[in-house]
């Protein structure tokens, strides 16, 4: 199969992801949107070395794995403590990040 | 002379930095010891100083007691060290004064009887720390003979400075504390950014420096020596533009530094804002960098630049000195008097610097050196009468010198140095000034000349205003005379004031040699008089 | 041997004014044992001078070097010659005298150490002037005794009027100081020296313009220091200060300075006529300046002040002369610095008998309490209105008759200047002397109900009197037996016979008879009839003169009243405008970046579109780029 099409793949998946990002006022949907927009650079990443012929492409997915793991725990910690503070999970209603 | 020798300037420069952080470690509850460390550690700078003067050799090389490491190699950047005549004694200067403003600073940080929570005073170790800092800075900046290496001191400066300023200002506030909290921040922020805007358009300067090094030399650098040495070999030669724009990058910088008309406005708000010590820190010592850069690196890297802005630069020295006299007089605050005095001083020092003779510029050095000597004097006497009265006002004063003598004779020693009296110090550098100014350019002479007569109103109007007349105000009354540290804090001023006056040759001698270079820098010699037989038969 | 001369004093007080209480009781002493010491240094190098052949006088000594810049070469060296020694001995001479006086004068005033501190450094800057051999160090003591001056007319600090007049009498001084300044700037330029010998030695080699320029910027100076038209005004005020000061400084020593000067750089004003011209005329109108004043006066200082004023004026038309002008310019100094310092000691003797009191009209007939002052202070009178054989008769006679020998139409204008100048110094003098020795007692009780008794002064006070008077009418008979004076300082200011076109007997009756007129209308209005002690309204021109015929009007309207509203504007014009224009850019920037803030308006989503939006610019520009 070309390998382009799963860049097209990528490109879709990330639109949704930041789309949903954009969209979404609920922090837990709205972070699985920051995953699933990571997941598709990932997926140009490997798709890239495939294209290539080279690994780096593919050691640097890992990379992003990792990170996106310890993202998962710290946001979602977030989100949690955001909850029990303020009984909601809207993004909208945590808009105290201003001067 | 060589780099294997004792790093006598680093250690001058590393000895007040390590004593201020040691200052800063000693607890909040032994606040004498760390004015006691601090006072030590700048008296042991002073004979480090000493060392450097007594090391430094007349009639030797123009760059002494040189210390040159690699540093930032990736970019040409060195950490070398080096003095002439001129920064041995501005350095002497410096070192000489930061005992007599830590002592006379004393209980400037002292904390407030009243401890109640909304008024917050920073911690006392924390000032003297602050001050051996600024020392360690300026002393670095006076013996830079690399230009990124100064460039960083001169900015790094700022940092203790401006704590000083806005953390430990003067107590005495006609307008009550809240306010007095919140002029003191203004002004503060005011040094911090109208140096900082120097800073940065110097910092694009000495950036455009390394380009245009590195353009022609095929190596960058700013190391004074390798660029003077390519000027004379004829490897480097700045298009006329560039010099032009480089010239007034590094010009802009040291102008708001040395306070130059229109640039002025943030030295009286910073110099009445902070306490006496801190006033004299600025004008006599962090100020004299600005001059003293002038005289290095403006007309050493930039000879041809120099030439042709003088005509503007000694018109803006010429309004600093008039306006700055003029302001003076019409002040109400004590502070304010002396910072607008201090800006039409340094009219007088710039403008010797540019007239380009050997006169001018000697004189010149020698008015950095005289000026931070007298303003002191003046300054810190001032402070002890505002300590006292708890007033910046003129008007709340009056017939001290009936009360208080001794205090109001010092006074009067140091406005008489303010106003260029002869038999004290700064008279020799005045007339050396405008001498050497009239021999080249006669009319900025005369125009210079109605200074000293407009310093003789507003010194004597202060000392009329507040020593004279009839003690009609309870406080006046009560007012006591010197104590014997203040006392031990002005009266070597006072004899070192007498003492140049009379015989400034030790200083002349020093300063002479280092003229000559910066005048052959810049290509002049001194006018011929007009009937030069005249004194060759002498 | 010649810098102990200006040692002494200096040491003298530096001791006084460092040294704490304890020296309040010997203090004056020694003061006054150290001028006496320079006195009779002064003296053993005047007997030593008086052994060597007129053109081998001159003495040098150079101690150290100074200012040593590139050409500028100052010099802390001493010349002393037949000039100098002249006020040498006159500055210690009197000074002296006046430092014994002033041990009776002050002798209540808790200060009077400090006051015998500042005398002392009066002498030593006084003579270091004199003494000077370049024009830089004359600077020097020139600043010098003006500091003293300002020291010793506000001494007492505690009346705003003694430190409002100090302070302008340094002020205006200091306006003189600057044309001394400029005027060593170009000889600095022209001869590359500011030293007597080389630069008065070649004098006739620079340009006209130069010397005209040094020429007027020293008369600049001399004004200053000497109170001449038109930096006159701070002499009167500086009578403030105690008797003593206005005997030794405003009389005798320091304001004849200025004639000094002139004399001194005689050689740059003989090649400058044009300097020469604006200097008699600077004389001319002084004298008669200062002698109007002088009638008006009803403060006896002030009155004597004008005096002073209108004789300097003499001397100074004198120096303007040139060589015919010289010694005599010099004689009348010296004749004049016996009877004026006299007579201000006897001012001050019948002040500090009156509780103080200066206004004339409130004295009449002292002389039956006084007796001693009155004859010292006559004494002083005679000689200072030229009364024949007293020591100023010979004195102002000379320079009358150099004024007619300058010759032309400026020779007869001078002429009958300085005889008019005469008449009205015997006028004014006259006055002074009828309503304070002779009439009916005219004192009332002061504010405090204490009524005057008037007593003679002690021996400390009555003796310098005595030996003033004593010069007063000697003097002039002695310098003037076989020219004596004029053959003394021919070799340093050169001497030129003056011819004046009316006979020598001549002039002198026309001076008699001027004197006998003023002497008669001052008897006429003051002798005759008693003396009102409220002033009369009086005429438009003693309104006028009372006021210093205005002058110090115009300099307050102009000057203060004009560098007060300068000033102010300035300060207003530094904070609004120069500071104005730096807060207003960092307003500019502090309102743009509130605008700019609005964009943060923390809600997570806006971020990100803009965070989407940039980076989707960014890849469209880069895209863009490749395209194009």
């Amino acid at each position: 199969m070309n390998p382009v099409n799963y860049l097209y793949l990528a490109a879709l998946l990330f639109t949704i992801g930041a789309f949903g990002v954009l969209i979404r006022r609920n922090a837990i949907v709205v972070f699985m949107c920051v995953e699933l927009m990571l997941n598709a650079a990932n997926l140009t990443l490997v798709a890239f070395s495939r294209m290539h012929g080279n690994l780096d492409g593919q050691i640097m997915a890992f990379f992003v794995m990792v990170v996106a793991a310890a993202e998962v725990v710290v946001g979602l910690a977030i989100i949690v403590m955001l909850y029990r503070s303020r009984h909601s999970a809207s993004v909208d209603d945590a808009s105290l990040m201003k001067l | 002379m060589a780099d294997t020798s004792f790093p006598l300037l680093t250690a001058t420069a590393v000895l007040p930095a390590l004593g201020a952080v040691a200052t800063a470690a000693v607890p909040a509850a032994r606040r004498n010891a760390a004015k006691w460390l601090a006072l030590v550690v700048s008296l042991g700078t002073l004979a480090l100083a000493a060392w450097v003067t007594l090391a430094f050799d007349p009639g030797g090389a123009r760059y002494q007691l040189t210390e040159s490491r690699a540093w930032i190699a990736d970019f040409g950047v060195r950490y070398e060290l080096g003095v002439d005549g001129i920064g041995v004694a501005m350095i002497a200067l410096t070192a000489l004064l930061i005992p007599f403003i830590i002592a006379a600073g004393w209980h400037d940080a002292d904390p407030l009887e009243d401890t109640s929570p909304n008024r917050r005073w920073r911690p006392t170790q924390g000032f003297f720390a602050l001050i051996l800092m600024v020392e360690a800075m300026v002393i670095i900046s006076f013996a830079a003979t690399d230009v990124f290496l100064f460039y960083i001191f001169f900015e790094a400066m700022l940092i203790p400075m401006y704590f000083l300023i806005g953390g430990f200002g003067d107590r005495a506030h006609s307008a009550g504390e809240a306010e007095g909290a919140k002029q003191r921040s203004y002004a503060a922020v005011k040094f911090l950014l109208y140096n900082l805007v120097g800073g940065l358009v110097m910092l694009a300067a000495v950036i455009g420096l390394y380009v245009v090094t590195a353009d022609q030399l095929g190596q960058g650098t700013f190391s004074m020596q390798q660029i003077a040495e390519a000027r004379a070999a004829g490897d480097l030669a700045m298009a006329t533009n560039i010099e032009r724009l480089l010239f007034l990058g590094f010009f802009l910088a040291f102008a708001i530094k040395a306070p130059l008309w229109p640039l002025h406005t943030w030295l009286p708000n910073a110099m009445g804002e902070s306490t006496a010590p801190v006033a004299v820190l600025i004008t006599a010592v962090v100020d004299k960098v600005g001059t003293f850069a002038m005289l290095r690196f403006c007309l050493g890297l930039f000879p041809e630049a120099s030439a042709w802005a003088t005509p503007a630069i000694i018109a803006l020295a010429l309004v600093s000195i008039i306006y700055g006299a003029l302001l003076a007089i019409g002040q109400r605050d004590i502070k304010r008097l002396v910072a607008y005095a201090s800006i039409s001083h340094f009219g007088f020092i710039v403008l010797g610097i540019f007239a380009m003779t050997s006169q001018g510029q000697g004189g010149a050095t020698l008015y950095m050196v005289f000026h931070g000597l007298s303003t002191a004097a003046l300054m810190l006497v001032a402070g002890f009468l505002i300590s006292r009265r708890g007033s910046r006002l003129i008007s709340d004063y009056g017939g001290v010198q009936k009360v208080a003598p001794v205090l109001a004779g010092t006074f009067l020693v140091g406005g008489l140095a303010t106003l260029s009296l002869p038999g004290l110090a700064p008279f020799i550098s005045e007339f050396l000034v405008l001498v050497g100014t009239f021999s080249r350019y006669p009319a900025a002479g005369i125009v210079a000349t109605v200074g000293i007569v407009l310093a003789a109103v507003y010194v004597l109007l202060l000392y009329q205003r507040t020593m004279t007349g009839p003690v009609d105000k309870p406080e006046i009354e009560r007012l006591p005379d010197l104590r014997p540290r203040e006392l031990a804090v002005v009266a070597p001023l006072i004899a070192l004031l007498i003492f140049l006056g009379l015989f400034p040759k030790p200083l002349t001698d020093i300063v002479n040699p280092a003229v000559e270079h910066t005048l052959s820098d810049v290509r002049k010699t001194d006018p011929e008089p007009a009937l030069p037989e005249v004194e060759a038969a002498k | 041997m010649i810098g102990l001369l200006v040692a002494a004093p200096l040491l003298g007080a530096a001791v006084l004014l460092c040294g704490g209480r304890h020296l309040n009781r010997t203090g004056h002493w020694l003061g006054t044992v150290l001028a006496g010491v320079s006195f009779i240094l002064a003296a053993v190098l005047f007997v030593d001078m008086l052994g060597r052949p007129g053109d081998d006088r001159a003495l040098h000594q150079h101690l150290y070097s100074w200012v040593p810049v590139g050409g500028f070469q100052a010099d802390i060296a001493f010349q002393l010659d037949q000039l100098s020694m002249t006020f040498v001995l006159l500055i210690t001479g009197v000074g002296t005298l006046i430092h014994l006086y002033s041990v009776g004068y002050m002798e209540h005033d808790e200060r009077r150490r400090r006051f015998f501190g500042y005398l002392n450094l009066f002498l030593a800057a006084m003579l270091l002037l004199v003494l000077a051999d370049n024009f830089l160090l004359l600077y020097v003591g020139w600043e010098g005794v003006g500091l003293a001056s300002y020291l010793l007319i506000g001494f007492w600090q505690h009346k705003p009027s003694a430190a409002t007049a100090a302070k302008k009498a340094f002020v205006v001084n200091r306006v003189g100081d600057a044309g001394l300044a400029i005027a060593i700037f170009l000889m600095f330029t022209t001869f590359g020296t500011f030293a007597f010998g080389p630069v008065l030695a070649n004098a006739e080699e620079a340009t006209q313009a130069t010397l005209t320029g040094i020429g007027l910027m020293l008369l600049l100076a001399a004004c200053g220091k000497s109170a001449q038209v038109p930096l006159q005004s701070w002499l009167g005020d500086a009578m403030e200060g105690p008797t003593p000061v206005s005997a030794l400084i405003h009389a005798a020593t320091m304001v004849t300075a200025g004639v000094y000067l002139i004399t001194r750089s005689g050689a740059i004003f003989n090649a400058a006529p044009d300097a020469q011209t604006a200097v008699v005329v600077v004389g001319a109108v002084t004298l008669l300046f200062g002698a109007i004043v002088g009638c008006a006066k009803d403060d006896i200082k002030k009155a004597l002040a004008g005096s002073t004023m209108s004789q300097i004026g003499y001397m100074v038309l004198a120096a303007g002369l040139g060589p015919i002008g010289y010694a005599f310019a010099i004689m009348h100094l010296v004749t004049h610095g016996f009877f004026k310092a006299g007579l201000f000691l006897g001012a001050g003797s019948v002040m500090h008998g009156m509780n103080d009191e200066v206004d004339m009209r409130k004295y009449g007939g002292l002389r039956k309490y006084m007796p001693v002052t009155f004859v010292t202070f006559g004494l002083g009178y005679l000689a200072i209105i030229g009364f024949p054989g007293l020591s100023g008769f010979f004195s102002k006679d000379a320079i009358i008759e150099a004024a007619f020998a300058k010759g032309g139409t400026q020779g007869w204008v001078l002429g009958a200047v300085t005889l008019l100048g005469a008449a009205i110094t015997a006028y004014y003098m006259t006055r002074v002397m009828l309503l304070t020795f002779f009439g009916e007692k005219r004192w009332q009780p002061d504010k405090n109900g204490n009524e005057p008794h008037p007593h003679e002064s002690p021996k400390t006070m009555v003796i310098p009197m005595a030996v003033l008077a004593f010069g007063s009418v000697f003097a002039g008979g002695l310098f003037t037996s076989n020219d004596a004076f004029v053959n003394w300082l021919k070799p340093v200011t050169s001497f030129e016979h003056g011819h004046p076109p009316i006979g020598v007997a001549a002039i002198t009756t026309l001076t008699v008879v001027m004197l006998l007129i003023g002497v008669g209308a001052a008897w006429l209005q003051y002798g005759r009839r008693p003396v009102p002690v409220v002033a009369p309204r009086g005429s438009l021109v003693t309104r006028a003169a009372r006021r210093d015929l205005l002058q110090d009007d115009f300099n307050h309207v102009v000057l203060v009243r004009g560098g007060e509203h300068l000033t102010r504007s300035l300060v207003y014009v530094d904070n609004k405008l120069v500071d104005g224009a730096v807060n207003g850019t960092a307003a500019a920037f502090g309102g743009l970046s509130g605008r700019m803030r609005r964009v943060q308006n923390g809600f997570a989503r806006s971020y990100a579109v803009s965070m989407f939006g940039g980076a989707a610019l960014l890849v469209a520009v880069t895209l863009l780029m490749r395209a194009v």
